[in-house]
């Protein structure tokens, strides 16, 4: 099955964390489940100060500057991982560097037949 | 004839469904397949007799009635020709349920995974509980629904949504990995008992399936021992368990009224639930590295049960034990129990000091045994008028009826 890792972190709270120190852990970890054969895809973002939302209404496009959602935890990067089932892909989400200083959400892939 | 059927069903369906959703790979699935295997034993054993392996009966004609299932309907065809060219290949070999004794350690297996996927903690508390008492126990929905006061569609569609997240969500079928076990065990633990406690803490109402859910967590907790007799948390709550509700009878007088244990009849306890509940308790202490909450309260409620009268319960050692619980697991409620203890060791000037400070923090703000236990203490210091204050308190905040007329009674002698 195929999990997307969700990678939530309060974006205004980044003090003390050692950003170099992450980026080694993050360096670490992609290739470690490059080497496994669960990594399908991954990226970070950059912050949603630079996030444009848009929807439709009556057939117009309408714009607005900002994220889709105004919350605490934002949304800041992504791994597309291939996973044997729930537990597997839990387990490669608590690695997520991430992880300790904010939160992973897993969500399977729709498979459509 | 009818009677030993029922009994075997419902003793055996936690075993045979887990068995078929192994071999199935589908919850859905294998539950129509179990109902139809009922639905034949039903039309052949009472004239046929019962086998002399119903469990294996049943599984074997569960899994042909999946086959015609199966083919009946051709949807979702890759997976039924999985399944089938699976199915086809076991018979082969004849039956793919070998009816000898070999056979129950697979079917343990079968049933230790199950438990694990029906409390797998990506399903929230009330699912899990759902399913366990459906899949396992094999509670029909109603009752499940009655147990828990809700009606019939929210539990139905609260079992649709665990059922469709196992599925989709990919959560497995599996006894997990030995990093997870512990966490997940503790996990189970965790649903049996508020499975228990559901069923303890109201003693009134019309619906006796509510002692019932006592009753399957018991069974649940000896099921769970027998796959895995090395887990000595398992056997510290099984303790607990049959120690709390030996107690049972002696609970509640006629009208569904609260009976506390300084007044309860002695003698109406299950002495054989006690036996067992002791030994547990003890061996379960035996081997924990740590104490766990479980085991340190059934020591507590070993000691209650150890005392012949009331007035000699070993006090100082119960309120030792209500310190190491609040070291292990905090919590304001058991802060409550270690002062009532206190009162009795210390006397109840120290116990409402206690109490007082637990009331200034305010997390209990609103619980009713807060100011139940107050009003206790000041009557027994003769301080009548606060105490009389504590009680009324404890009434605006009450919710069970037999314990409304409890706290009225208490007020009244008061005056």
């Amino acid at each position: 099955m195929q999990y997307l890792l969700l990678i939530y972190e309060n974006e205004a709270n980044r003090t003390g964390v050692d950003r170099s120190k992450m980026m080694e852990e993050y360096g670490k970890f992609t290739k470690g489940i490059i080497e496994t054969g669960n990594f399908k895809a991954g990226d970070a973002l950059q912050p949603t100060s630079t996030a444009t939302t848009v929807r439709v209404k009556d057939g117009k496009p309408m714009t607005t500057h900002g994220p889709f959602a105004e919350t605490r935890e934002a949304l800041m990067g992504y791994y597309l991982i291939e996973a044997k089932d729930l537990d597997q892909a839990l387990g490669i989400a608590a690695k997520v560097p991430s992880a300790k200083i904010g939160a992973i959400e897993v969500r399977p892939i729709m498979v459509y037949n | 004839m009818a009677d030993r059927i029922e009994l075997l069903f419902r003793n055996e369906s936690g075993r045979v469904l887990a068995t078929l959703i192994r071999l199935l790979g589908d919850f859905e699935l294998a539950e129509d397949a179990m109902q139809d295997a009922f639905a034949a034993a039903l039309v052949q054993w009472p004239g046929e007799g019962i086998p002399a392996n119903p469990r294996a009966w049943l599984v074997n004609v569960g899994r042909h009635k999946a086959i015609d299932r199966l083919r009946r309907h051709m949807r979702f065809l890759a997976k039924r020709e999985l399944i089938e060219a699976d199915l086809m290949s076991d018979q082969r070999t004849g039956e793919w349920f070998p009816e000898d004794s070999a056979a129950d350690s697979v079917l343990q297996d079968d049933v230790l995974r199950l438990i694990f996927t029906c409390c797998h903690p990506a399903l929230p508390e009330e699912a899990q509980i759902a399913l366990t008492l459906r899949t396992i126990c094999g509670l029909t929905t109603t009752e499940i629904a009655k147990a828990f006061l809700v009606t019939e569609k929210t539990m139905a569609q609260r079992l649709v949504r665990a059922k469709a997240k196992i599925r989709d969500a990919g959560i497995p079928y599996q006894v997990p990995s030995r990093e997870l076990i512990a966490s997940r065990v503790d996990g189970v633990l965790a649903v049996i008992y508020l499975i228990f406690t559901e069923g303890y803490a109201a003693t009134s109402g019309p619906n006796l399936i509510r002692g019932e859910l006592c009753r399957e967590a018991i069974r649940l907790c000896r099921l769970l021992i027998d796959v895995m007799p090395d887990r000595a948390e398992a056997n510290a709550l099984l303790a607990l368990m049959l120690l709390t509700d030996a107690r049972r009878d002696a609970r509640t007088n006629p009208d569904g009224d609260a009976i506390l244990l300084e007044s309860q009849d002695r003698s109406r306890w299950d002495r054989e639930q006690i036996a067992e509940g002791l030994g547990r308790v003890e061996a379960a202490l035996h081997s924990l590295v740590r104490p766990n909450t479980y085991a340190v309260q059934a020591a507590i409620a070993a000691l209650h049960m150890q005392a012949p009268r009331y007035e000699d319960t070993d006090w100082v050692q119960i309120a030792a034990l209500y310190e190491v619980l609040m070291r292990i697991h905090p919590s304001a409620v058991i802060e409550l129990n270690h002062a009532v203890a206190v009162s009795m060791v210390d006397g109840p000037e120290r116990a409402l000091r206690l109490v007082d400070s637990i009331g200034k923090r305010g997390e209990l703000n609103g619980y009713h045994m807060l100011a139940a236990v107050r009003g206790d203490l000041l009557r027994r210091l003769g301080r009548i008028d606060e105490a009389a204050a504590a009680y009324r308190l404890a009434l605006a905040g009450v919710g069970l009826e037999p314990e409304r007329r409890f706290l009225t009674a208490r007020l009244e002698e008061l005056s």
